[in-house]
């Protein structure tokens, strides 16, 4: 009874990744509630010169980026209030605005300070007033802590907007001359900064869950070593260097261990190191290609493997060793990454019959997938520690481009850079 | 693409052409110059009477470092295994170290495409050894499709970068 239950529901899903199919990208791509009307009104700031940063504009994309706000434009508002008392409803109301944000720069002498109001009106009543701080740099710091602090007052998630965005940038002067450096940058691509430097590539960066360690593969003895590198002082550690492939490091939750693949056995396998002890063991044991490990938890990977005949994502626990498959739909599911609550995995994700790899997410109780992407060659998915929005890697005009996208699928946007070419973005926990 | 590599494999079939119909006649193997000099200078060293044909294709053959694949596929085509054969001589008589790249194109995940650029190395590897050459000569690295020999999206492009690089 249990087995043909399980059929129907494949049926079902196969007969719904169909008719997914059938329709129009965009009808994929796009959520169905509507996002909330906010108008962010422009900063006021008394000043000579103006602020190097316009924190209304970025507290505006900060919300757009969500997927969960729709910012109003500026050049429609009807009045630019500053101060709680200055929010008219009416002057909002016939506009279908529902939330007003507003706010006041100060000049502190040493940094700035920042006033907001966040206004319902519907209710006409000032929901949040608060001040945030800072010095000249940290004017964005400023914009997106205001961000996280009104976004979780409306929707109850906590926001993720001062976060941080590790991702490699390649730029190739000839076929055997490219400079490859490792870049860390506030979620949105600004201020990036660069962590290491190389004539060899660098690979698959990751964030430790504490924030303070990332680990990657850097290829600068011209073979695969896996790294993990001390982010406030630079110090780098070489966690292995065997004969063969060192690849695809990925941290448990706790931190204390990584998973990656080793091919010192001949093939590809998984295997788990405890970072204090330099204890490793093997995981996986088949022939096949095991590959991209993630944690589902402390005690349970998943990972692509071949084993099947195609790339597809299994689970494994470290503790039985139990294996078991967790992709049916598509003839190319690879590179799994968890949302933090464990329940949604988004994947690199080809349908039978098209030859183009897309972003997918897939509840891993209900099993339905959705695909989010409509681009050609999309890969390397990383997940905001909120799970409201991704990063994933793809092409244009034969360039690596990164694209941030909201999970309910409305907002997209390309991440700005001066380099030529992106790849592998890793997103950070949420930061102290 | 395929036009491509079908352009240079007649290129090196009418490279042997010329060779062959040179040495025929009874002229030397500078018709090789064409595929490399260094390979041509050995030939018309090394080639006496009647010689001159078989060295110079094997020079033509050593000339050839680059193995391509077909899209998700490890296994070696028949003139891959012609310039192995003549690579296998020459790592058994002179015993030198060489590193086997392996290499794949841009689609798929980057990891996954390491172990297939592994894959793809290790096919060599093993067609090496079958050939008497011992496993100690060769180092294998896959760079995956982090070093495209071309860039650009496309056929043309991804059959070139699907492939094994012998270096010194």
């Amino acid at each position: 009874m249990k087995t043909m239950k399980y059929w129907l529901t494949c049926a079902a899903m196969l007969l719904l990744a169909q008719f997914a199919l059938a329709q129009d990208a965009i009808e994929i791509t796009r959520g169905s509630d509507r996002a909330t009307p906010i108008a962010v009104v422009p900063f006021g700031w008394q000043g000579g010169a103006p602020l190097a940063e316009d924190l209304a504009e970025i507290t505006g994309n900060n919300l757009r980026n969500s997927g969960m706000f729709t910012p109003f434009d500026r050049a429609n508002m009807l009045s630019h209030p500053t101060r709680a008392e200055e929010i008219f409803p009416r002057d909002w109301k016939m506009l279908g605005v529902e939330y007003v944000l507003a706010g006041e720069v100060t000049s502190t002498g040493a940094g700035y300070q920042a006033q907001y109001h966040l206004y319902n009106v519907a209710r006409e009543q000032v929901l949040l007033s608060r001040t945030v701080s800072g010095s000249e740099s940290q004017l964005r710091d400023m914009a997106h802590k205001i961000s996280d602090e009104v976004f979780e007052h409306i929707t109850g998630i906590k926001g993720a907007f001062s976060t941080k965005l590790l991702y490699v940038a390649a730029e190739r002067f000839s076929a055997d001359n490219t400079r490859y450096t490792l870049q860390r940058s506030d979620y949105d691509g600004a201020r990036a900064v660069t962590l290491l430097q190389s004539r060899e590539p660098i690979l698959t960066p990751s964030y430790a869950p504490d924030g303070q360690r990332i680990a990657y593969v850097s290829f600068e003895s011209r073979r695969p070593e896996i790294f993990v590198h001390y982010i406030q002082t630079g110090r780098r550690e070489r966690i292995t260097s065997f004969e063969g492939l060192n690849g695809a490091p990925a941290w448990s939750p706790d931190g204390k261990r990584l998973a990656f693949v080793l091919s010192r056995d001949g093939n590809p396998e998984i295997y788990v190191m405890d970072l204090a002890s330099k204890q490793m063991r093997r995981v996986t044991n088949h022939y096949g290609i095991d590959t991209e490990p993630a944690w589902l938890d402390d005690n349970t990977l998943v990972f692509t493997s071949d084993r099947g005949g195609r790339p597809q994502i299994y689970k494994q626990g470290l503790n039985n060793g139990n294996t078991e498959r967790l992709t049916f739909v598509g003839n190319y599911n690879a590179n799994a990454k968890l949302s933090v609550d464990g329940r949604t995995m988004v994947m690199v994700h080809r349908q039978d019959g098209y030859r183009n790899f897309h972003i997918a997410t897939q509840d891993l109780e209900r099993g339905n997938l959705k695909v989010l992407t409509e681009t050609s060659l999309d890969e390397s998915p990383t997940v905001a520690p909120n799970g409201t929005m991704l990063i994933y890697a793809t092409r244009q005009q034969g360039r690596g481009v990164l694209m941030l996208v909201s999970t309910n699928g409305r907002a997209r946007s390309e991440i700005p850079t001066k380099f030529t070419d992106l790849r592998v973005p890793s997103w950070s926990p949420y930061l102290p | 693409m395929e036009v491509i590599k079908f352009g240079k494999f007649a290129a090196l079939v009418v490279a042997f052409g010329v060779v062959v119909g040179c040495s025929s006649k009874g002229g030397d193997a500078a018709g090789t110059g064409a595929v490399d000099p260094n390979a041509g200078y050995d030939s018309s060293t090394s080639s006496s009477a009647g010689a001159g044909s078989v060295s110079s294709e094997e020079a033509a053959l050593r000339a050839i470092t680059t193995f391509y694949f077909e899209f998700d596929s490890s296994e070696l085509k028949p003139e891959a295994m012609r310039a192995l054969d003549v690579h296998s001589k020459d790592l058994k008589a002179q015993g030198n170290r060489v590193v086997l790249e392996g290499h794949t194109d841009e689609r798929g995940t980057r990891e996954y495409n390491m172990a297939l650029g592994e894959r793809r190395a290790a096919a060599v590897q093993r067609y090496l050894v079958l050939q008497g050459v011992s496993p100690a000569q060769l180092e294998l690295v896959s760079y995956g499709e982090e070093k495209a020999a071309v860039t650009g999206t496309g056929e043309e492009a991804w059959a070139q970068n699907r492939r094994v690089e012998l270096r010194k």
